[in-house]
Formats: C-alpha cells, structure tokens, sequence
C-alpha cells in the first residue's frame, strides 16, 4: 500500500523556531489545516496561505495539515511542508523562498579562516542569530550533527537557511555528507550561493577532484559566476598521509582541517586535552597546507563551558602552525579570533624588525641587526607576515612606520 | 458612586482617593515638596519592658496580642527573605485562627511562597496588599477579587509613603537572622542569614508597634545592629524563620545564551565607548542574568583601563564582591543580597556595608540615578 501520511520537522518542550507537519493526502474534502502555535492570532493567516501555496505548487487539492508550531519562521515552515510533501509524492519541483539580495556575495582564496561556526543543519533555532556573532565563517551542517532520519529535511531546511538567512557577511559553507550522498547534498546547496563546501573524512585527492567535477557541472547549468572554494577536512590515518594530494588535489582548496574525533577514534587512542596523540597528525596537515600554500585549520575544541582550555588550546594551535579553528559555540568565536590575531607583543617586536630591516635597506647594510643581535631574512620576513596580519586585522595602522616614528620623535 | 478624577502633570485621570484616603496626583519632576516629619510614633519606653531589657515572649500570637492587633490594622513586613520566608504567612494565619478581619498587608515585596495569603484574602483577614504582588498574588489582584484595591508602591515610594505618614503602619513583623533579647537585629548569622535587612528600617523606625522575629537569638549586642533595639517593642525566638536554599541563590550565574552574551558584550562596550564608563562610575548592577554579564564585561573593561568605580550599589552578587576584592570597586553599598558569596563578603569585608533602601531612591533621600556621574543597569 502507498504511503499517505508523513511527518516532518520537530517539536518538543525544548524546541523553538521550528515546527512539526503531519500531512496526509485525501482523495476528497479539500485541504483542511488544523494549526497549534503560540502566535496563531498574529499570524495564523499568513501561516495557512503559505501552506496552502505550497501544497498548490505540488497540485494537492485534498489534504489534512497539522502543524505544531513554536515559533517557526516562514523558510522553515516552507521546508518542513516540502519535506513532507516529498515523502509523499515524487517530484522535482521546489518551493524556493526569496532568495536575499545580501546573501549575494563572494570570498577570496586569502581571507581569514580564524572561527567557523557550525551549525547543525536541521535546527533552524540556532541559525536564525549565528550571523551576529562575527564568526568569520557559518557552516551549515549536513553531516554529523544531522540524524540519518533527517537528512532529506536538513537539505531542504539548509537550502532555504541560504536563501533567507543573512550571515552578516560570514564565509557562507556547506559541510556535505561523505561519499555519494555529499556528491547528491551539492544539488541542494551549490545554486544558492555557497563560497565554501568542506569534505569530511577526506581520503583522497580523486574525491576531492569528484567534488569539483560536480560543482562545475551545477555552476554550469544555473549560470554561477561566484566562485565555490574547498576545505577538505582530515579525519584519519590515511588521510593524514594523503593530505598533501589533498591539498593539492583541486585549484579551489583553499585551506585542510583536521577533524581529531574520528582521527583518534581512527588511531584507538582517547584524545586528551594535551593532545599528544594527535601532534604528528597536526604538524602534518600544518605542512602539507602550507607547502600547498593554503591555511591549515585546527580541529573543534569540545568543551563550551571551559573558556580558558580554549585560550589554551588556542595558543598550541598558532604555535604549531594553524591558522584557524572550528567553533561549535558562538562564545568560542571571540576567544578564537583574538588568539589567532597577533597580540600587541608580537606586533611591537615585529615592528621593531621590519623597521631596522628598512634601515639596513637605505644604508645598504647587507646585515639586519636590531641591538646586538643580527637578524636573519626569514626572520625579517615573518615579522612582515605578522604586520600584514595586524593591518589587514585593522589592529594597527597601514601606515603604521610613520606612526611609530611620530612617536619615537 | 463615579469615581472623582483628576488629570496629573502627566495628562492621566487619576483618583483623588483609594481605599478611602487621599492619593497626591503626580504634580511634575521636582514639583512635589513632602513634608516628612522625624518623630511620631510612639517609641517604647523602658517601664514597657523588663529591667533586664530582655524583650522576649513566647509566641508571635503572644506578641500579636501584646501589639493590640485589631480589625483594620496595617501590618508590614520586609522581604529579605525572599522565597524563603516563613514568617509573612504565620502572621495572616494566626490573625484568620484570632478572628481578626481587614487587615492592610505592607510588604516591601512579595514572593511566590506568600501565595497562601490569597486563603486570608478570601476569608477577609486581609482587606488588601498594598505593595508588590507577583505571580498567583498578581493574578489574583488583577482578576479583580481582592476586596481593598490594590497600590502598588516602589520600593523608594514606600518608605517616602512611611516617612510622610501616608502608610500609618500598626505592627511591623521583622524577620531577623540574628537578633538579641533587646530587639537589636541584623541580616547576618544563623541558619537563615540572608546579608542584609537594609529594607525594615522605616518601618521599625514608623511603626506604632515592632516585633522582632528570629531563630537565632544571641546575647547582648547583635553587632552590627540593623535594626536598632530601642524601637523594638517585642522579640519572637521561632524555630525557622526561613527555608536557606530559597533565602539567597547558592550561587547566581551570568547567562549562557550566545545571544544575551552579545548584548551584555555590545553594551559595555557602548558604556565605555559613550564615555558613561570611567574611572570613578558608581553603579548599580542587578540579579538577572544578562545583566550580571553585563557586569563581567565592565569588570573586565576597569582592569583593563586601571580605572575604579567609587562604589557599587548593591542588590549585591558575587560579580560586584569580584570587583570589590579585585580592587576595581572602592565600596559596596548594600541594600539587598542575592548569593551566598555576598553573604560572606558582608560578613568580612567592612567596605561592604549594609545600606538600607531609607537612604535612597526617594524624596528624602541621595538621589544615585540623578547624580551626574552615577548610571544604572
């Protein structure tokens, strides 16, 4: 027998700005919708014609609704009626929201990766405000923090977040599912304007390859012209000793995360907060990334509440190498940033060496001494690196030698 | 009977007369000079008592007896107890079990546990509450089935209300954590500490008669005396005056929200920014959760700019004790308390003083939220 009621979406005592819909298919008596939500009075009628649209998009004509609503939006309400009519009924329509003009916008291969947010993608509550808190990054995510009973919803749920949601400017990523079902996931994320898709459990540079074809092929046919950048994320023993053809395995891989979960579950090690376990497998991807001259990105830190683990953490991460973290907080976000950023130390004593470095220069000294010590050219040019970082961060001044110099007089 | 109306200084029609007595319209910001007077109430005298100062009777329904409670009466009480108070209610069911009809309930708060003063409002104990009513007791004001009608006072407004003799309080019914044989009391000590009892001073000042209740009696001085014996008429010794773990939270805590952390974030950074923020603020931060965060990003912002807030007044949680033991704040003034780490800082710190709600928030007082360097969250 045909399957004629399906349900979608979620409620609970602990669930907000989502719904629930029940919706069976009728052979007679019209649609009826029977409504339970908090804010019916205001907006029962708008809900009720955006339910009705959609079901005449589909061509239903006799149908019972029940949605138990607690605060959804109307994207939300759009996809979790979607989802249901597709387990219903096979088809290839979609019911697309509007499609934000601010949402319309590119990254750079360059720009700062520190904080990443993400977000599970079947949970609309914790979309909703994500884009206020600065992250550098928003992922949605179809992957793990989706149960595999939900994962046609979240697909449709995450393609309307795109379209409706504004990150205040955040990269705007995708991380798909593993294998065919992530090639599948692009269909519903590629046309609506993702700057980067991260590849879990990546194992190797012909999947990556697969990934790119696919997108192209998207890009292709809805006329994309922004570009869609990669981040491959390590999470095991076999990808570590690939991942410098990861790396290097499409033009658009702009940066390698490691994912340390699975890795040490990989290893059948426990990860500790030390994290020797992990330090070959880090330093690897620090180096593979970096002679792919992409930016390695450190794996999430697990503990929300334990703020100044996180500092610390922080600070091992930029040590040995990386560039950036993952956030599954948004009260990471800040920690992250301002650890990864160079400090006023760091700032002052590279300012100090890029200057005496310029006065080697003018005097045509062909040795950079700053005091008694000499200082060798790779030195001089980290202490470049940390001076761009700290303009391009807007934490000191383009035209910081002058400046300095105003003050030194 | 139409009501008689009258438009005030902020175009409303309001009565002329609530319950029976005359209300004063509001008449415009400064415009109102109330004439407070510093004596009136009869104050014991020492042949009212025994030659050993010791105040002490068996029961509150003694001292109830002893007061001369009668129909009509204004009784009052603090809130220092919070949702722990076991006394308020004591005193409705010993007046419904005496028979006594209308009374006035003054509290200077109310909280969910006084829900079992609706049984007295239905029996006609109490005619009315005039004070705060929350929650149930809200509920049921607002339903319309309270007999007097209901005013509600802000906690400055009530003590001006005391001062200026607009509230004559009967019997005030003092909870007190630690009190001696003569009446002195504090908010400190015994298994009901709850820091300070800042918000009972008009009303053992004003009242006709004071009864003193604790459930821990001490000998002779309760040091530093809140509440001064020589205005105490009687002492109750009961076994609990309150439940401890409802008294003052075990701990308050800043919120977890993302969201309500921005705004905490965003708005010390806008008091900083806005210049509200320097060296020398005096503050006031409350119990909620947003706001306590608000006050974590501002301790955070004084440490880093070396500045100092002159002081801090309390509602006091274990964030502004921080500031204070850190050296970012000169002074706690406290008129109320709400964890058990501003419990112990009242206990140990002298720069953390007991303050009562008398000394501010009305006509005849320190006005903080006027004071040009002074702000409020």
């Amino acid at each position: 027998m045909k399957k004629n009621i399906a349900v979608a979406g979620n409620s609970g005592p602990k669930v907000r700005s989502d719904c629930e819909i029940l919706l069976e298919l009728k052979s007679d008596g019209g649609i009826t919708i029977d409504l339970i939500s908090k804010v019916k009075v205001l907006y029962g009628e708008s809900i009720k014609n955006l339910i009705n649209e959609i079901l005449d998009l589909f061509g239903i004509e006799h149908a019972r609704v029940k949605i138990t609503d607690t605060g959804a939006l109307p994207f939300v309400l759009a996809a979790r009626m979607e989802s249901a009519i597709k387990q219903l009924i096979s088809t290839d329509l979609e019911y697309l929201p509007e499609f934000l003009t601010i949402n319309n916008y590119s990254t750079t291969r360059e720009r700062f990766r520190f904080s990443r947010l993400y977000l599970p993608g079947n949970a609309p509550g914790l979309m909703i405000n994500a884009g206020l808190h600065s992250a550098d990054g928003i992922i949605l995510d179809l992957e793990d923090s989706v149960a595999p009973s939900k994962k046609d919803e979240a697909r449709i749920l995450v393609r309307n977040a795109l379209r409706q949601i504004s990150f205040n400017g955040a990269e705007r990523m995708v991380r798909i599912n593993q294998g065919e079902m992530g090639l599948e996931d692009l269909n519903f994320v590629i046309p609506h304007n993702v700057n980067l898709i991260l590849i879990p459990k990546c194992e190797s540079p012909e999947y990556v390859k697969q990934v790119e074809r696919k997108i192209g092929t998207i890009r292709k046919k809805f006329n994309i012209s922004n570009q869609v950048y990669l981040m491959p994320i390590i999470e095991s023993a076999l990808g570590v000793e690939n991942s410098f053809d990861i790396a290097l395995g499409s033009d658009n891989v702009v940066a390698l995360a490691i994912g340390l979960e699975d890795y040490t579950a990989d290893l059948g090690v426990a990860r500790t907060i030390e994290g020797n376990e992990s330090l070959y497998a880090r330093s690897r991807i620090v180096v593979a990334a970096k002679a792919a001259r992409i930016q390695p990105i450190d794996s999430v830190f697990s503990d929300v509440a334990d703020t100044d683990a996180l500092k610390n953490n922080v600070k091992t991460s930029k040590a040995l190498g990386f560039e950036g973290m993952g956030c599954i907080h948004p009260r990471q976000i800040s920690v992250i940033k301002q650890g990864f950023a160079p400090d006023r130390s760091e700032i002052e004593k590279s300012e100090k060496i890029v200057m005496a470095f310029e006065e080697a220069r003018k005097k045509g000294l062909g040795v950079v001494a700053l005091g008694s010590k000499m200082i060798d050219p790779p030195v001089v040019a980290r202490a470049q690196k940390i001076i761009d970082l700290a303009v391009s961060l807007n934490l000191i001044s383009g035209d910081w030698i002058n400046e300095v110099r105003s003050l030194e007089n | 009977m139409p009501i008689k109306t009258v438009k005030n200084a902020a175009g409303r029609f309001v009565p002329l007369e609530i319950n029976g007595q005359p209300v004063i319209p509001f008449k415009g910001v400064g415009k109102h000079k109330p004439g407070g007077r510093k004596y009136a109430p009869p104050v014991p005298t020492c042949s009212d008592y025994p030659d050993d100062g010791n105040k002490v009777v068996s029961t509150l329904e003694e001292a109830l007896r002893k007061c001369g409670l009668c129909d009509g009466m204004t009784i009052s009480t603090h809130h220092h107890l919070r949702d722990g108070d076991l006394v308020s209610n004591k005193i409705f069911e010993l007046a419904s079990a005496m028979g006594t009809k209308g009374l006035v309930w003054f509290p200077s708060a109310s909280f969910p546990c006084n829900d079992p003063v609706i049984r007295y409002l239905d029996d006609g104990t109490v005619n009315r509450i005039e004070g705060s009513m929350n929650g149930p007791l809200g509920r049921y004001v607002s339903e319309g089935k309270m007999e007097g009608t209901a005013v509600l006072r802000s906690h400055g407004g009530r003590v001006q209300a005391i001062q200026d003799g607009e509230v004559k309080i009967d019997i005030a019914v003092l909870a007190a954590p630690s009190a001696d044989p003569f009446g002195n009391a504090k908010g400190t000590g015994g298994p009901s500490a709850c820091g300070v009892i800042g918000y009972a001073k008009a009303d053992y000042m004003y009242a006709s008669k004071v009864i003193v209740v604790t459930d821990n009696l001490v000998d002779f001085p309760c040091f530093p005396m809140e509440i001064e014996g020589t205005y105490v008429d009687y002492v109750v010794v009961v076994d609990k005056i309150g439940i401890p773990d409802k008294i003052v939270s075990g701990t308050t805590q800043i919120t977890r929200s993302p969201d309500r952390l921005l705004i905490a974030d965003l708005t010390a950074s806008f008091l900083e920014k806005s210049g509200i923020l320097k060296d020398g603020i005096t503050m006031q931060a409350g119990a909620g959760g947003t706001s306590l965060a608000i006050a974590v990003f501002v301790h955070e912002i004084l440490k880093n700019k070396g500045w100092k807030s002159k002081f801090g007044f309390g509602g006091s949680t274990k964030y502004m004790v921080k500031m204070l033991e850190e050296g970012q704040m000169g002074y706690i003034l406290d008129a109320q308390v709400f964890d058990l780490d501003s419990v112990r800082s009242i206990e140990e710190n002298v720069n953390h003083i007991p303050y009562p709600v008398f000394n501010a928030y009305n006509y005849h007082s320190y006005q903080h939220d006027g004071y040009n360097d002074s702000w409020c969250y």
